[in-house]
This record gives structure tokens, C-alpha cells and sequence, in this order.
């Protein structure tokens, strides 16, 4: 696999409640802006990632059917599932079939349409994604695997809860100079400390919003692309995935999101840095205890101190925009909102934006390489990649 | 209906019916047939003692379908004397705070009904404080 | 009736069988008589106890079953294989058809070489489990059998058996009487047709003959069973250190007890209707608990179960000494009725699936 893999084509909808489009037609607009961006390029294969349309809208089979849909009959087409990572799957199974030459042009969308059913309904979807046999079945759900974790880790290392406030009020300041996200307001410290509870100690900001969306990306190799492709190109450096067990309680040390780690080194290498050397990260805060230990197991901080790294003090947060990495420049799950199985796939078109310097409000000063990771679970699927500017 | 899934599991349901590695003794609930420790095979039955302390726990207000009846519950990581830590709910809480490294102990309870009144009782473990005898 | 009382109208296995283990169960959650009162008669006049215990959301009495099992397993310290039949009595059953007592044999690993069945008699459907119980064994059939009567009791709202309808109950292992920690001597049932008390199929709640359930019904049948067991034992009263009664209220099972020539310390230990209410197939027994709890090697114990429709079960029990190692494996029946959180009228209401979710 030496073939260069790079991202010729980029398209999203808004992440919001798409009451009015079903999933096949939130494919269709991510697709149809994806292949104008890629100035033609036509795909000989198509990876869905999605994680719970056959739950939500009683609908599998979404290969046939956004390829059908969007007019692509006859190509090859399937759907990756790794939970919230299924979008990044998708990404690494578009990667592999470029990258091995088994295809010129791999077309990669990643789709979620929660709205299709509503509460109780939708949590029960959420929670087949941890053991059902023996976490689901005692009524534990995402949120509150999450919310376990964020006690264990306020024990252990004897944090306040509000020391998590500063991973949703980051993520809220992005999502404001994001014309794609769900929420676009920058929050205040008391809105976070007087929030309700979802699953005790964890709140309703501590938590991103499950919503519709779908990302698309096409990728090719750089001899393939057409010619005077307009914009600065994006490669895939690295690309990798590991697992964890699937129940949180079968691991040693459950704050030890070790897949993250192994995950990140193995991306890394392939692309032959060191974590320290990327300029963002767009990481899955799909929870802030997620971001915290996600910044941990990467080495980024030491245990039990990560969210030192979210607070403004004197200076922005280090991982603000204007910090040393910034994480979630683009509103992250919980200001752009958590579009589910498509989240890698948006992580991967907005680093490109940002790599490629259309991020607009929130563009960081010429950023050259990004780090890129969706988890699903509590990191029992963790899938990351490596982009860098070409030139 | 879903009859099979839970009539399978009925002895490490009901019961904490466990297993123990024959190759390296490792305790492993709930059961898996591959031993995590040393990776032989382990199928040999064990019968968990029920007794453990919360390693961390939570209350659900947003339950998910088939829960809603029991909302708000308490759901907790427990870390059993034998070793493993299983994640079950916590019941009988009554005013006392649960914290962490609260003994508990293990009890049979209703877990969900199988869709609606019409549908299967599941049965299973759930944890309690400490509190009653033996003296 | 033939009212000659002679030992002939005993039952009585040709193999002494007693209670090997026995255990006890009373969910935690309390609702006060007042608080009934407080909704239905503005709070009006005289209460029947003090109040009654309520099962939790999880709780049914095939969970709560399960508990009084395994503390009777836990005294009487036998292998669950040895046990060959588990039997419960309950006329709250979780299924209306599905045994509870496959989930109780299976949950204490009594499976699956066992005799396994419900009873049903409205509240002596525990003391009937018993019964058959002495017999499995008595006649050598088994060695161990497992006897229970549990109930979640439910009365309509603002009727009478709303202050009282409680849940708990009690399990007894019974087996050979050399391996017991109290003896039955002899057992003795009287039983007529008389209707006082029912519930129809997919009826939610028992109908009831109010006045008609106690002197016809409650007291005749309480009477006539201790009196003849008394007489063909050839005892009295004063040769017994405790008795205890079905209990629906505080007043019924003094007033027997009073008929029968017993004093109020001798009932005492075992009224425990006050504090938990009554528990329908478990009231009896569980009042057994408490006795055996504290009881004496050499005590001799009477007990007189009621239920409607109607029927007595009168035991005559004596405690051995292996009461004294045996109690305190398992939580004693004064623990769980400790162990209380007190609920109003609102949260019972949702407890016992009075809400309507759908």
C-alpha cells in the first residue's frame, strides 16, 4: 500500500433535526456536493457509514439504496457499522480500496437520520451498542456509561464537576463560526453549572446532541485526480483502528481508553510523526469526560489532568482555537451535533476545510497535518486518521 | 418476542453463575469462553458469591424504551470480591447515599417485561447495600 | 363434619419430618395506615394496623420467593441438588400461567431434578405447600422439599383491604425431623366451601363478604382447626410457648387466640401484622419466623393458617437444638421489618401499578 490516498471531494448537510428529508435524500445532497467538489470524478465503489438506520428507520441494506438513489446503480456498495465510528470506518474502508489500487475512486458517505423515531425510542437504539446481553438489559445506556466514567474519574483524581465546563464551552465558541452546525452560540460557565441532569453527575452539556446530517467524501489517488483541481490538496498519511472490549466493565482500568492509544500510535506511524507534531485534533467529544480521556490516552496529558487543558484561564485554552491543539474546531459533536455514524466522515471533511484554508470564522492560521478519531462506544471501536496538506 | 437470548443466559442471570479459568484460575463474570487473562479456553462453572463494592454508579433519567416504568434507577459498575466487575442495577436504596466503595450484594429482581404486560418477565441481578444479617 | 377428635384425623407421615431451614422476606418500602385514611375518610376513624409493607418496582413474589429461599437454604446448610421439590404458595403469582417455582428452583440451583409447582389457596396456600411437603417427605419420596408462601397483596382503592394488603412472606425447607431445627409433631387441615372472599380471572382485585368474612368464615375455620388438632394431640393452650394465626388485621388473630385459650404473650413474637400488614399466603408463616428467630430447643409452637374459600392448616411445631446454630445464618424476619422506608399514598400509587402509562 505506498499509493498516495488523497481527498478529492468534500460535501455535508447542516447536522440538525431534518424532519423534512429522509436518509437516502440527506445522502443524496452530501453526495451530490461532494462529487461537484471533486470536479467530476466518477466512483467505482461507495462505503456507507451508518450505525442505526435499521433500528431508527427500519431500513438496512443502505449500499443498494443510496447507491440507487443517487443514481450509482451497479457499483459496488456497502455499509460499515462500528457504532459512532462508523463513518470513520467507512473513511479507512475507502482509504484501503484506493490505497490497494482495488479502486480508482472510492466514494465515502457517512449518513445518520435519528429523527426518524424520538425518545425513548432512540436511547433504546443507542443502547445496542454497548453488551446488550449484559449492560443494555440493566437499562444502561451511552450516556450513562459515560456518566460512570466521569464519577470513577472525579473520584480518582478528586476533580469538581464543573471541571468538565470547559470542553462544551470550547466546543459551543467553534460551533458558532460554523455555518453547518446545530448550535451556533457560545455558552456561559452558568448555563453548564445550573444544566439538568441526563445520567447523574453528567449533564445535558456534557453531552452532544444526537441529530440528522450526512458528510461525503471522494477519494483517488493524486495521478487520477482531473486536471487544474482547484483546490490545495489533503492526504490520508495515516489511517488505522484497534478495539477495546465491548462492555466497560470487562476492562482492568476503565478510565484507560487504551484502543485511543493504540489507535493513534498506529496512525501515526504510518505516517511516520509523533503525535506532537499535528496542529489539531479533531477529537469525539460526544461526551466531555470522552474528550478528557481521550487527551489522556493519547498522551496529550497526564491522568486526571486533561481538562486543565480546556480552561481559560489568563490565556485561551489550549485547545481553543487560538491554543497550542485545538480540538473541535468546527463545533465538535457538541456544538456541530452528533450526527451518529456520519461523525468521522464530518471530522474528515472539516479538517479538510481546515487544511485547505475554507474553514472560514474558524479557520486556523495554514494548519498543516490533522488528527482525526471517532470512537464508538466508550472507545471499544476508535478509528483514526492522519490528514496533511500536500504541498 | 425475544424468549431464547434471556432463557440462555438464565444461570448467570438469576443467579451469578459465573466462570473460572481451569488453566490459570482467573475468575471471569459474566462468563466468557475465552479466558482474558491467560487466552485458553475456560468453560468450567463458578458460583459468584454475590458480594462486591459500587465502583462507580449512576442515575438514569433518560431511560431508554422498556425502562421507562423504573425511571429514575440507579445503574452501577460493581466490583465483585472474586475479581471481575459487572454492571448491574442498583435497587432497595431507600435514603441511604450510595457511594463509591459501598458494599453491596447480589439480589434476583424484574429486570424489564418482554415489549408489553402481555410479554415475558425478565428476571436477573441487581445489587443492594449491605445491611441484613448473617450476624 | 364427623366431630370426633381423635388421632386418626391427624396428618401425620410415618417418617417424623420438621423444618430444616427457613427464611423469611418483607420488602423494605412502608405505607401507613394513615395515609389511606388521609385520601379515603379524611383521615376518619379507627385504623386496622400501623402499617403495611409494599413491594418495590422490581419486586414480585417470584423475586421475593427467591430471597426467603436462599435464607432458608442458608440455615438449613443443605446442597441445593438435595432438594427434590420447590412449591409455591401465592395468590399473586407474576404469571397466570408459567410457574413461579421453576424461576425459584432454578435461581437457588435446585434444577432440574425437582418437583417443581404452584399452590393457590387464597391465603393458606403456603400452609398447603407445606402440607404436601411433610408428605414428599414423610413418606420418603424426598429427603429435602422446599415449601413457600409469598404474596404481593393487592386491594381495590379506598376499599378495606387497602390499609392492610401487604407483601412478604416466608420459605421452610422441610426434611427428615433428625435434620430439623424444629419438629412437626402433627399437622391437621379443616376445610368447608365458603365463599368469602375471591378475585374472578382478569379481575385486579378480590371481592369480599365484609362481615361474612369473619365469624362463618376467618374464625370457624381458625377454631374448629385448633381446637382439633389441641385435642388429638392431647394439649392445651398452656403447653405451648408461642402461637401465631392468620392475620388479615391486628383484632382477628387476638380474638382467636383468646378463643383458643391463649394469652397475649403467647402471640406476641408472631403478630406481626401491625407493622407489615397482612401477607395474605405468607401471614402465618412469617409470623412462624419471627418465633423461630428467638425460640428455645424444647418450645413448642402453634400455628393455624387461614385462607378463604375457606380452609385452617394447624401445625403443631417443637423447636430442637439446632435452632441455636441454625438462626443466624440468615437475616432475622425482625431485621427486614427494620429495614423500612416510608412512602406516601403518591408513591404507592406508582409502586403498585395504580398509574395509568398506557
Amino acid at each position: 500500500m505506498s499509493s498516495d490516498v488523497v481527498i478529492a471531494g468534500i460535501g455535508q448537510t447542516p447536522v440538525e433535526e431534518h424532519w423534512k428529508s429522509s436518509l437516502r435524500e440527506l445522502a443524496l445532497s452530501a453526495i451530490q456536493a461532494a462529487e461537484a467538489d471533486a470536479g467530476g470524478l466518477r466512483p467505482q465503489v461507495l462505503f456507507v457509514g451508518n450505525m442505526l438506520a435499521p433500528q431508527l428507520s427500519r431500513q438496512a441494506h443502505l449500499g443498494a439504496l443510496i447507491a440507487d438513489f443517487c443514481g450509482l446503480v451497479g457499483i459496488e456498495a456497502f455499509t460499515l457499522e462500528a457504532s459512532g465510528a462508523s463513518g470513520a470506518a467507512a473513511l479507512r474502508a475507502g482509504y484501503m480500496a484506493v490505497a490497494s489500487e482495488q479502486a480508482d475512486v472510492a466514494l465515502v458517505v457517512g449518513v445518520e437520520k435519528s429523527s426518524d423515531m424520538v425518545g425513548a425510542a432512540v436511547d433504546e437504539a443507542l443502547a445496542t451498542a454497548g453488551d446488550s446481553d449484559h449492560e443494555s438489559v440493566q437499562g444502561l445506556t451511552p450516556s450513562g456509561q459515560a456518566a460512570l466514567l466521569m464519577r470513577r474519574y472525579i473520584y480518582e483524581y478528586d476533580v469538581e464537576r464543573a471541571a468538565f465546563a470547559g470542553f462544551p464551552l470550547i466546543a459551543h465558541a467553534n460551533g458558532a463560526g460554523n455555518p453547518n452546525a446545530m448550535y451556533r452560540k457560545a455558552i456561559k460557565p452558568e448555563l453548564y453549572a445550573n444544566a439538568s441532569l441526563i445520567s447523574d453527575p453528567l449533564n445535558i452539556f456534557d453531552a452532544a446532541p444526537a441529530a440528522d446530517g450526512a458528510a461525503a467524501l471522494i477519494l483517488t489517488r493524486p495521478g487520477l485526480l482531473p486536471p487544474n483541481f482547484p483546490n490545495r490538496l489533503v492526504r490520508i498519511a495515516g489511517s488505522s483502528m484497534a478495539t477495546d472490549t465491548l462492555a466497560l466493565h470487562d476492562r482492568p482500568n476503565p478510565l484507560d481508553f487504551k484502543a485511543i492509544r493504540q489507535s493513534i500510535e498506529r496512525a501515526c506511524e504510518k505516517a511516520r510523526i509523533t503525535p506532537l507534531q499535528v496542529d489539531f485534533f479533531e477529537l469525539f467529544d460526544a461526551y466531555s469526560i470522552y474528550a478528557a480521556l481521550t487527551l489522556e490516552a493519547a498522551g496529550y496529558a497526564e491522568r486526571g489532568q486533561a481538562w486543565k487543558l480546556a480552561q481559560n484561564d489568563a490565556a485561551p485554552a489550549a485547545l481553543s482555537l487560538q491554543g497550542a491543539l485545538p480540538i473541535s474546531t468546527m463545533g465538535g459533536l457538541k456544538a456541530r451535533g452528533n450526527p451518529g455514524g456520519a461523525t468521522g466522515v464530518y471530522q474528515a471533511v472539516e479538517a479538510a476545510l481546515q487544511l485547505r484554508c475554507q474553514a472560514g470564522a474558524n479557520q486556523l492560521p495554514n494548519p498543516r497535518r490533522a488528527l482525526i478519531q471517532a470512537l464508538g462506544g466508550p472507545a471499544a471501536s476508535v478509528v483514526t486518521h492522519v490528514l496533511e496538506a500536500m504541498d | 418476542m425475544e424468549i431464547s437470548r434471556h432463557w440462555r443466559l438464565r444461570k448467570q442471570r438469576y443467579g451469578l453463575m459465573g466462570e473460572i479459568c481451569p488453566h490459570c484460575e482467573a475468575k471471569l463474570f459474566p462468563p466468557r469462553d475465552i479466558c482474558p487473562e491467560c487466552g485458553g479456553e475456560a468453560k468450567t462453572l463458578y458460583q459468584f458469591s454475590g458480594k462486591g463494592e459500587v465502583y462507580s454508579y449512576t442515575t438514569i433519567y433518560e431511560p431508554p424504551a422498556g425502562y421507562e416504568e423504573n425511571a429514575p434507577y440507579t445503574v452501577a459498575l460493581v466490583k465483585l470480591d472474586e475479581g471481575p466487575i459487572v454492571t448491574a442495577q442498583l435497587t432497595d436504596l431507600g435514603e441511604e447515599q450510595v457511594q463509591i466503595g459501598t458494599p453491596v450484594e447480589m439480589v434476583t429482581r424484574r429486570l424489564r417485561q418482554d415489549g408489553d404486560e402481555r410479554g415475558m418477565i425478565i428476571y436477573g441481578y441487581k445489587f443492594r447495600p449491605v445491611g441484613l444479617g448473617p450476624h | 363434619m364427623d366431630h370426633n377428635h381423635n388421632e386418626n384425623l391427624l396428618l401425620k407421615p410415618n417418617r417424623p419430618v420438621g423444618i430444616s431451614g427457613y427464611g423469611a422476606y418483607v420488602p423494605r418500602y412502608r405505607l401507613p395506615a394513615s395515609e389511606v385514611a388521609r385520601i379515603w375518610t379524611d383521615s376518619q376513624g379507627s385504623l386496622p394496623i400501623k402499617e403495611k409493607s409494599v413491594p418495590g418496582l422490581d419486586e414480585d413474589v417470584a423475586t421475593m420467593s427467591i430471597e426467603a429461599a436462599r435464607n432458608a437454604m442458608q440455615r438449613a446448610g443443605v446442597p441445593p441438588s438435595r432438594v427434590r421439590a420447590v412449591w409455591v404458595g401465592s395468590e399473586s403469582h407474576p404469571y397466570a400461567v408459567k410457574p413461579t417455582s421453576t424461576l425459584v428452583a432454578e435461581a437457588i440451583g435446585a434444577v432440574p431434578n425437582v418437583q417443581a409447582a404452584d399452590w393457590q389457596f387464597a391465603c393458606k396456600a403456603g400452609t398447603e405447600a407445606m402440607v404436601a411437603a411433610i408428605g414428599f417427605v414423610g413418606s420418603g419420596m424426598a429427603d429435602y422439599a422446599l415449601a413457600i408462601g409469598m404474596d404481593t397483596a393487592q386491594g381495590r382503592p379506598g376499599d378495606a383491604l387497602e390499609y392492610t394488603a401487604g407483601a412478604g412472606g416466608a420459605a421452610f425447607l422441610l426434611g427428615p425431623a433428625e435434620d430439623s431445627l424444629a419438629v412437626i409433631e402433627a399437622t391437621y387441615s379443616y376445610v368447608t366451601d365458603t365463599p368469602d372472599f375471591w378475585r374472578r380471572p382478569y379481575a385486579k382485585y378480590p371481592e369480599h363478604g365484609q362481615r361474612f368474612t369473619g365469624e362463618p368464615a376467618y374464625f370457624t375455620h381458625i377454631i374448629e382447626a385448633g381446637n382439633a388438632l389441641m385435642q388429638a394431640t392431647h394439649t392445651t393452650a398452656q403447653d405451648y410457648q408461642y402461637a401465631v394465626f392468620h392475620q388479615p388485621n391486628t383484632k382477628f388473630p387476638q380474638r382467636a387466640a383468646q378463643m383458643l385459650g391463649f394469652q397475649k404473650e403467647q402471640i406476641q413474637t408472631g403478630l406481626l401484622v401491625p407493622l407489615i400488614g397482612n401477607t395474605y399466603a405468607g401471614a402465618a408463616i412469617i409470623g412462624l419466623t419471627a418465633i423461630l428467630d428467638i425460640a428455645q430447643p424444647g418450645d413448642r409452637i402453634l400455628m393455624v393458617s387461614f385462607g378463604s374459600g375457606a380452609g385452617s392448616d394447624a401445625f403443631a411445631l417443637t423447636v430442637t437444638d439446632a435452632i441455636r446454630e441454625r438462626r443466624d445464618r440468615a437475616p432475622h424476619t425482625q431485621e427486614y421489618i427494620a429495614r423500612r422506608t416510608q412512602i406516601d399514598y403518591a408513591q404507592y400509587a406508582r409502586m403498585r401499578g395504580k398509574l395509568v402509562m398506557k
